[in-house]
């Protein structure tokens, strides 16, 4: 189908961005309040992705396109299965409940109207991404993603610790976005097409390719550093510096499972091989054990969130790894799942923090009484979060546990690690829902109440939905989640959901895992005061790593640096020149394509009398007593060479050259003038000598370039496409001017970029040590301030 | 370099140099000339009037800041070029048109625009480097 502008698909995808630029307008005018006015966006893009619900769970994946970039076949297009409509509504659905909760979260904050608008510049963003089906088009969302959770990580900028999460989550996120794209390229290459939708059409091109291996790696590199795999965790923990409504939607609920879609998405194409199932599982594994572990050694609820999060997309990242139809239709149901209660979660510890002061674990307690609506929606987001019975998580754990168990060479290991992890992961939901409303009241810095209507009304949602998708089990099986792991599977995948229990292998695992979480949150206390050398180094390691690359960075460029620029002009000169003459003469002499003597034409005597003219020039540079004689000699000579342009016939250059020659002769003057040299060249001999070697060097050298170019023959197809097409298809006789300005119009765009930007420089250059060194002011303002007050 | 002579003539020879300046650029696209050289004529025009007259009294002439016209010819050479946008062609496609004005035919065209944009830069840039050296 065509994609075109009356399509609502459209209008649904530059809704968010379009709402972006209103939201700032409507937080002037109605304050807080905007947000029920702005929630009404992500809320129509919500009903109207429903629609494809009944045509996509039938089995009929919608593809939109439109022509973007022809020329490279690049198109915008949209591809709505399973899979991605699934996401688009957790999206736009969180997205709406979001706004919402933004509205009451930074009620009075000045800057309200720029977080919502950034966070709809985010939600446009990640829509593009699960919906794209052009692999460009996917990647641009995919960074634009990355961009925005910079700008959201970084709202409060003032901090020193905002500043830096957020350059880190750029850093790694959009790294890995390089690696993406790189591996984007070679899979269209191979596969013979943009599209994902095609690609997904042929299953093995890929797997069969040479350089299957590379692909891999290069869409893991993008894939784990977005969803935080191990050894790239560290940045979302971090990342808590941004408030609580990011946190609880993208660092739980949409951004980082952006990998876990790419990963579920190229399952059918990339996955169920040897490398595949070994990386990961087990990075997905370590991932888990290393989040839950570091959750339950937390103090900041927001934290304890992050790391269980972390933590679940190591465990959806190991399941996609088993490439295994069951057990991924596990992961569906726990990624589904994830979304309500840790989204919930999130808000519920925002709303704590918003109405007592703290969020520290250790301070807060008895808010039952003070905030029981958060208290029962804490309990049910919890009782989802630790799979127990009637919640959804309770049936996307026993399908996770049913997938894993027996079904692959490794499963013992696999099932093991899924156990322990979930255990610790159980305690550490009930740490969270638990603690602070359990046990005596505490005194906190604010007096604690209830949530406004603002802030309870996402939690209440998401919560309870944990339990509606439960009844309308009918529904959300088939319409929903069956869709999105067939999907992912490449194969029809069954999903169930009922409140029975089955008395099985799954069900034992669960109630093993449930007594292990008991033991886990009974000693929590003691699990977080825990030292030890290698618990150290597996939680803050990595973190440490990423400063020492950084500052490894600084130091290696600062070195280069050093080195290359170390401020005297001669030695620039030197260095710049030899290289040159290295570049050009070693070649022709390596490959011994030395030119052959030309012979002497035969010239009129005019002709003779400018070259006369030129060498006179040169002599006369070579025996000058001083410096401003040198420079008039170097300007005779350089006119001497625009004769011989004017008497062989090119006008334009010999024009040119004049003027050239003109000016520079006055602005060395005029350099010289300030630099208060010496009159006389005060060079020793052996200095001389050298100086002389170099020229000779890059001149002799620049000569028998230009003679040996002569020699090769001459071919004239593009001068005749000039010649014959300048005056038909650019009106001008002037073939050098129409080729400047027309031709190759982009070539002399960046030519007069350069020269600006070298006035720019030259003049802050002057202006610069003139003043700045003295005052020890920043020389780009003194030039600003000057360039004002010289008028 | 102040002699009586140079100063009392150096301005009109500016003013002629800026004159004959845009009389090349404007017919460099089919006689020898273009935006390039009528930049450099010019920059070189206001460097002589600097010498002879002094650097603020050219400053006050041109009005402008050399580097402010580099920046408006820059951007005239670029929105030249993205003109095309609107006629659902490549950036930088030379677009022309031949309105009659009074009877005279007047070709007008993206490429002249685009080297107009050339002479700015390269007049602004050179006019700015010769003016802060002259200072």
């Amino acid at each position: 189908m065509v994609l075109d502008f009356s399509d609502y698909t459209f209008w649904a995808l530059a809704a968010p961005f379009a709402a972006a630029a209103i939201a700032p307008v409507a937080k002037k005018y109605l304050g807080h309040n905007a947000a029920w006015l702005l929630a009404l966006v992500p809320a129509a893009i919500f009903l109207h992705l429903w629609n494809y619900i009944l045509p996509v769970s039938n089995g009929t994946p919608v593809v939109l396109a439109t022509d973007w970039i022809p020329l490279y076949n690049v198109k915008f297009s949209i591809f709505i299965d399973g899979l991605s409509l699934l996401f688009a509504l957790l999206i736009s659905g969180i997205g709406t409940l979001i706004i919402l909760y933004a509205g009451g979260y930074l009620k009075g904050h000045a800057d309200q109207g720029r977080f919502l608008s950034f966070l709809f510049l985010f939600m446009g963003s990640m829509l593009g991404v699960v919906l794209a089906d052009n692999l460009i088009t996917l990647f641009i969302y995919w960074e634009l993603t990355s961009i925005t959770s910079f700008l959201l990580i970084g709202f409060n900028h003032k901090l020193e610790a905002s500043r830096r999460a957020a350059i880190q989550a750029l850093v790694v996120t959009g790294g890995g976005g390089l690696a993406l794209l790189a591996g984007f390229i070679l899979m269209a290459h191979t596969g013979g097409s943009w599209e994902m939708s095609e690609l997904l059409g042929n299953r093995d091109i890929l797997k069969d390719s040479p350089i299957y291996t590379a692909i891999l790696l290069l869409v893991l590199g993008g894939a784990f550093t977005k969803s935080a795999q191990f050894p790239f965790h560290f940045w979302l923990p971090n990342a808590m510096e941004a408030p609580t409504p990011v946190s609880a939607y993208l660092h739980s609920a949409t951004m980082v499972k952006a990998g876990v879609y790419l990963l579920m998405r190229v399952n059918p194409i990339l996955g169920d091989t040897v490398l595949w199932s070994t990386i990961l599982p087990i990075f997905g594994g370590l991932t888990l054990l290393i989040g839950t572990w570091m959750a339950l050694r937390q103090r900041d609820l927001k934290l304890v969130l992050a790391f269980t999060t972390v933590a679940s997309l190591g465990l959806l990242v190991m399941l996609v790894g088993t490439s295994n139809e069951k057990a991924i239709t596990g992961a569906v149901m726990y990624l589904f799942a994830h979304a309500l209660f840790k989204g919930g979660l999130f808000m519920i510890v925002g709303t704590i923090d918003h109405e007592a002061g703290t969020r520290d674990l250790t301070r807060l307690g008895g808010l039952r009484k003070l905030m029981p609506i958060s208290f029962i929606t804490a309990i049910l987001a919890a009782l989802s979060m630790g799979g127990l019975w009637p919640m959804i998580g309770f049936i996307a754990k026993e399908e996770v546990y049913a997938g894993i168990f027996g079904t692959s060479p490794h499963f013992i290991a696999i099932t093991a690690v899924a156990v322990l992890g979930n255990a610790m992961m159980f305690a550490a939901g009930f740490l969270v829902a638990v603690r602070p409303f359990f046990g005596h009241e505490r005194t906190t810095p604010k007096k604690a109440h209830e949530g406004p209507m603002l802030l309870i009304a996402g939690p209440i949602v998401l919560s309870s939905l944990g339990l509606i998708t439960m009844i309308f089990g009918g529904f959300t099986a088939h319409s929903l989640l069956a869709p999105m792991a067939s999907s992912v599977a490449g194969v029809q995948a069954h999903v169930k959901i009922g409140f029975g229990l089955h008395f099985n292998t799954a069900l034992a695992l669960s109630a093993v895992t449930v007594v292990l979480g008991l033991v886990f949150y009974k000693g929590a206390d003691k699990i977080r005061n825990a030292k030890g050398y290698l618990i150290e180094f597996l939680g803050k390691g990595p973190d440490k790593g990423f400063d020492y690359v950084i500052a490894g960075l600084v130091r290696g460029a600062a070195g280069v640096t050093r080195v290359l620029q170390n401020g005297n002009m001669e030695s620039y000169l030197t260095f710049t020149f030899l290289i040159t003459a290295a570049a050009i003469l070693l070649p022709l002499i390596g490959w011994n394509e030395l030119p052959t003597m030309p012979q002497i034409p035969a010239l009129h005597f005019y002709e003779w009398g400018v070259l006369g003219l030129a060498l006179v020039g040169l002599i006369a540079i070579l025996i000058a007593k001083d410096r401003l004689t040198a420079i008039v000699s170097l300007g005779i000579q350089g006119f001497a060479v625009a004769l011989i342009f004017m008497l062989f016939g090119a006008p334009d250059l010999s024009f040119t050259q004049f003027m050239v020659e003109t000016l520079s002769v006055v602005i060395i003057a005029l350099v010289m003038t300030r630099l208060s040299l010496k009159e006389h060249d005060p060079r020793p001999l052996y200095q001389f000598l050298l100086d002389a070697l170099v020229a000779v060097a890059i001149g002799g050298g620049m000569a028998l370039l230009l003679i040996s170019v002569t020699q090769v023959p001459f071919d004239p197809s593009l001068s005749n496409f000039f010649t014959e097409n300048s005056r038909l298809i650019a009106h001008g006789r002037n073939i050098v001017n129409v080729i400047i300005v027309d031709f190759r119009g982009l070539d002399t765009l960046g030519e007069i970029a350069v020269v600006m930007i070298t006035g720019l420089a030259v003049v802050a250059l002057i202006r610069g040590t003139r003043h700045a060194y003295r005052k020890n002011v920043d020389p780009l303002d003194d030039m600003m301030n000057n360039e004002g007050a010289d008028k | 370099m102040k002699t009586l002579i140079f100063r009392t003539i150096a301005p009109f020879l500016a003013a002629l140099m800026v004159l004959f300046s845009v009389f090349v650029t404007l017919r460099g696209h089919n006689e020898p000339g273009g935006g390039f050289i009528g930049g450099l004529i010019a920059a070189s025009a206001f460097a002589i009037h600097g010498i002879a007259a002094g650097v603020h009294s050219v400053r006050r002439t041109l009005y402008f800041r050399p580097l402010s016209l580099a920046a408006f010819g820059l951007m005239l050479a670029g929105l030249s070029g993205l003109l095309s946008i609107l006629f659902r062609v490549p950036f930088l496609t030379g677009l022309w048109a031949f309105p009659e004005i009074f009877g005279v035919e007047l070709a007008l065209s993206t490429p002249m625009f685009f080297d107009i944009g050339v002479y700015f830069v390269v007049l602004g840039a050179l006019a700015s480097i010769a003016l802060t050296l002259e200072e």
